[in-house]
């Protein structure tokens, strides 16, 4: 036997643990990639609906957001919608859906379903979790809102009305009416992870059960909290639909966290572990490694020091500016925090924001510019190292809060930039 | 993340979102509702903690186990937080007898080191450990260790002279546990290191003060880590790292003793920037295409545990990628939180069962692997893991030093 071996690197850093970040770590390791994914906390994925959002808003809203992207994509030429083709973000969502296997996704980009939010609206979405598609609006018949008494952030009465309000208003009225159950356990104060908990204990869920059969009305749906269990969800779901006679749906609660965030985010990263990927938590990367103007890998901070960390590749999967990948310091200056790449955005003297809290402000916009594999690109239009590939939000050009495309731009983009490492892997 | 200046560890607050990731993870609250969360003891109760009496008695049941500061994204340094207002509180109530003691291993190492098979038989006493857990409040079923007879150090002595030939210098930080529990540890530790042709030098050392920190009693721990750093930092500054078997102890070193204790010394800073886990400095070493992979097969089935404070190093796991080297070795890694045990928590009578429930995932997690060995790189993790499951659990260093045919 010989006593030494070669060196030891990854293939691949991705940086970040977002949706972006996360479906290209599970793309390279699945292909036999050796993929470390840094990221400095848990990524924002876990406080999300998880519902895949790809366009609902254009700016009117979206009945199919494969018949508008075309469109969409022409008019907004700097959008990340422009790079990935229609085919490419069918293929994606279908990857999700094969992917995501402890709990199951609906919907295509076909046709967006119109999901009521814990506030009541109607909310454009395409690619939905199954235990929430049962509260489609388009074409519903009556629902039951259902409140779990010892849960403070979702209130029935307030969803069931605006719902009504909302509906009607679109002239196809969905009958809602509100009911405030008392689940076992007691008035202590319970956020949406604790009872979720709950609900994978046999004897709660079955309490429950009981109380919605008898709240219910025959032709109703049933309308719960997103809170029907973590690991176990599909389970729940069914049992309580087996329960009750009904169809059920969970409706995500309006403030962190988020019980259907934590169960993708959960489900990702469980299948990127199982692949042999690796994760480094709670570290940043400070900047790239360099040979010779030559990216070889990415700086590291953990406890004590700043390592270099070799691979051939990264992902930069930050976010944007709501998540702090791209960063805008006191003067205005917009810059890109992990490896310092150009940034587009308002310089200094035009204007970055507009009077109006709504107004499209231009530093909404503010990200990398990347090329056709999600290479970030200078000034120039040239990518600024061969082997760095950007997904998510850290891409600009998207407005994805208004548009409803932020799940989709991350999953599709995520899912291209592992495409072109594959291509170039060979 | 690297070490921050104290004022920045208060500071740090001001980033807190509220997006709750850090309740989520926590895994204390996940089965009691004697602690509320470390976001709502945290940045947001810090806020209200001004000169006059503490009151959170809440507080107390945070475990220190850190995953709140690692799991956020905000960089709000939510554990240094916490363990910083327990102190206060501690030290306003009283410190319990009961943790002046068992926050100080070598105090325990050096009154049962001499006495070690009457000081075994009493610890396995049933009628003695309920004694302590009347006058001390120890719960009579925690997982305590067993005195080794004879320490490391004695061993270390004694040993023939290295023959290594390598020019590598390293310094071990032992620790107190592998002193006066697990010795062979440290002989694996040095062997290891020596098959890879490291000259190993043992600094004087003493306990890095982590356990009297996570009890609150910060005065003393700030002594003993000052002279600990004071003992090691003529290594450093000459350039040696400093590898430690003991994952959480090498933390302290790192970065706890400046970011919850304020410890602010040169010979700590020297010894901060120069200390590694050894699954850590093997791995640079592998990744350096340094290190020897002359592994004979290891034909086991072996689970991994990354303990909470090898986490707070923000290495990752490399454990893994060194387990991966060994032929024939099927290793299973657990995608659990925490064992429980959080150094002494799980072994304080009020705080025992809710120690056993958070380990409970991972209990049967390892129980329903079966496997040969749960390997896990933090003392008091193994020795609650045996509790927790029964199987014996050992450091990754000790799988290396199997395949490389030096046990």
């Amino acid at each position: 036997m010989n006593g030494q071996s070669g060196a030891a690197t990854a293939d691949v850093v991705v940086i970040g643990a977002g949706l972006a970040g996360l479906v290209a770590a599970v793309r390279l390791a699945e292909a036999g990639l050796r993929v470390v994914t840094v990221a400095k906390g848990h990524g924002s994925l876990r406080l999300s609906p998880a519902t895949i959002d790809i366009l609902g808003y254009g700016p009117g809203r979206v009945d199919s957001p494969a018949r508008a992207l075309p469109g969409f994509a022409a008019a907004h030429p700097e959008h990340p919608y422009a790079l990935v083709g229609p085919g490419l973000l069918d293929d994606s969502v279908r990857w999700l859906k094969e992917h995501v296997d402890t709990y199951r996704y609906v919907g295509d980009a076909s046709a967006n379903m119109l999901l009521p939010t814990a506030l009541g609206v109607p909310r454009p979405s395409a690619v939905v979790p199954e235990t929430m598609a049962a509260g489609d609006l388009r074409g519903a018949g009556p629902v039951l809102i259902a409140g779990l008494g010892v849960l403070k952030d979702f209130h029935p009465s307030l969803a069931a009305e605006n719902l009504q309000a909302a509906t009607a208003a679109e002239g196809r009225a969905v009958r809602a009416r509100p009911v405030l159950l008392d689940p076992p356990g007691g008035p202590a104060d319970v956020g949406a992870v604790a009872l979720a908990r709950r609900f994978e204990d046999a004897a709660f869920r079955a309490a429950v059960a009981a109380r919605l059969r008898a709240a219910a009305r025959a032709e109703e749906a049933i309308g719960l909290p997103a809170v029907l269990g973590i690991d176990r969800a599909r389970s729940v779901w069914t049992e309580l639909q087996r329960e009750t006679g009904r169809p059920v749906f969970e409706i995500p609660t309006a403030v962190p966290p988020s019980v259907p965030g934590m169960r993708l985010a959960g489900a990702l990263a469980g299948r990127l572990r199982r692949a042999g990927g690796r994760f480094v938590l709670g570290a940043q990367v400070t900047g790239p490694q360099l040979r010779n103007g030559t990216l070889t890998g990415v700086r590291v901070s953990s406890a004590a020091r700043v390592t270099p960390r070799a691979c051939r590749w990264v992902v930069l999967a930050t976010g944007g500016l709501a998540s702090g990948g791209i960063d805008v310091d006191s003067s205005g200056a917009a810059s890109e925090r992990a490896l310092g790449l150009p940034v587009r955005a308002p310089g200094p003297g035009e204007a970055a924001f507009l009077p109006g809290y709504w107004d499209d402000h231009p530093m909404d916009l503010a990200g990398l510019r990347v090329d056709g594999s999600l290479r970030p690109v200078g000034p120039d239009g040239e990518p600024v190292y061969p082997n760095v590939f950007a997904a998510g939000a850290v891409i600009g050009g998207a407005r994805p809060w208004r548009e409803k495309s932020g799940d989709g731009i991350s999953l599709s983009t995520g899912y291209l930039a592992a495409e072109a490492i594959l291509k170039e892997a060979g | 993340m690297t070490a921050q200046q104290p004022d920045a560890i208060r500071g740090s607050l001001d980033h807190c979102v509220k997006c709750t990731i850090c309740e989520t993870a926590c895994p204390v609250a996940a089965v009691t509702p004697l602690f509320p969360g470390p976001k709502y003891v945290g940045p947001q109760a810090e806020r209200f903690r001004g000169a006059g009496p503490s009151v959170d008695a809440s507080l107390d049941y945070c475990s220190s186990c850190g995953i709140c500061t690692l799991v956020c994204p905000q960089g709000v340094q939510v554990a240094e937080i916490n363990s910083r207002a327990r102190a206060v509180m501690k030290q306003q109530r009283g410190i319990p007898l009961r943790d002046q003691l068992i926050a100080r291993p070598p105090l325990q190492g050096k009154l049962g080191t001499p006495v070690a098979p009457l000081a075994n038989l009493m610890l396995g006493n049933r009628l003695v450990r309920l004694a302590a857990e009347k006058a001390l409040g120890i719960h009579r079923d925690a997982p305590v260790p067993r005195f080794a007879g004879r320490t490391f150090r004695g061993w270390a002595r004694r040993r023939p002279a290295p023959a290594a030939s390598g020019t590598r210098r390293v310094a071990y930080f032992h620790g107190c546990s592998t002193n006066y529990f697990e010795p062979g540890l440290g002989r694996k530790a040095v062997e290891v290191l020596a098959h890879n042709g490291c000259r190993v030098v043992l600094p004087r050392q003493g306990c890095c003060g982590l356990p009297l920190q996570s009890n609150g009693i910060f005065d003393a721990a700030r002594g003993y880590v000052r002279r600990l750093a004071a003992g090691l930092a003529p290594y450093a500054r000459q350039g040696y790292p400093i590898v430690a078997t003991s994952t959480s102890c090498g933390l302290m070193l790192k970065r706890e003793a400046r970011e919850i204790l304020g410890v602010e010394d040169d010979d700590l800073r020297a010894v901060s920037g120069q200390t590694y886990d050894i699954c850590e400095f093997l791995a640079e070493l592998h990744q350096a295409g340094e290190l020897k992979t002359d592994f004979r097969p290891v034909p086991l089935t072996v689970t991994y545990h990354a303990p909470c404070q090898q986490q707070g190093h923000n290495i990752g796991k490399p454990a893994l990628d060194l387990l991966a080297l060994v032929p024939g070795l099927t290793v299973i890694e657990l995608d659990r939180a925490c064992c429980g045990i959080a150094g002494t928590y799980g072994l304080k009578r009020e705080k025992y069962d809710i120690a056993m429930q958070v380990g409970s995932g991972l209990f049967g997690d390892i129980r329903a692997a079966r496997p040969d060995l749960a390997v896990c790189d933090s003392e008091t993790c193994r020795w609650q893991i045996t509790h927790g499951t029964g199987r014996t659990s050992v450091h990754p260093v000790d799988v290396l030093h199997r395949a490389y045919g030096l046990s």
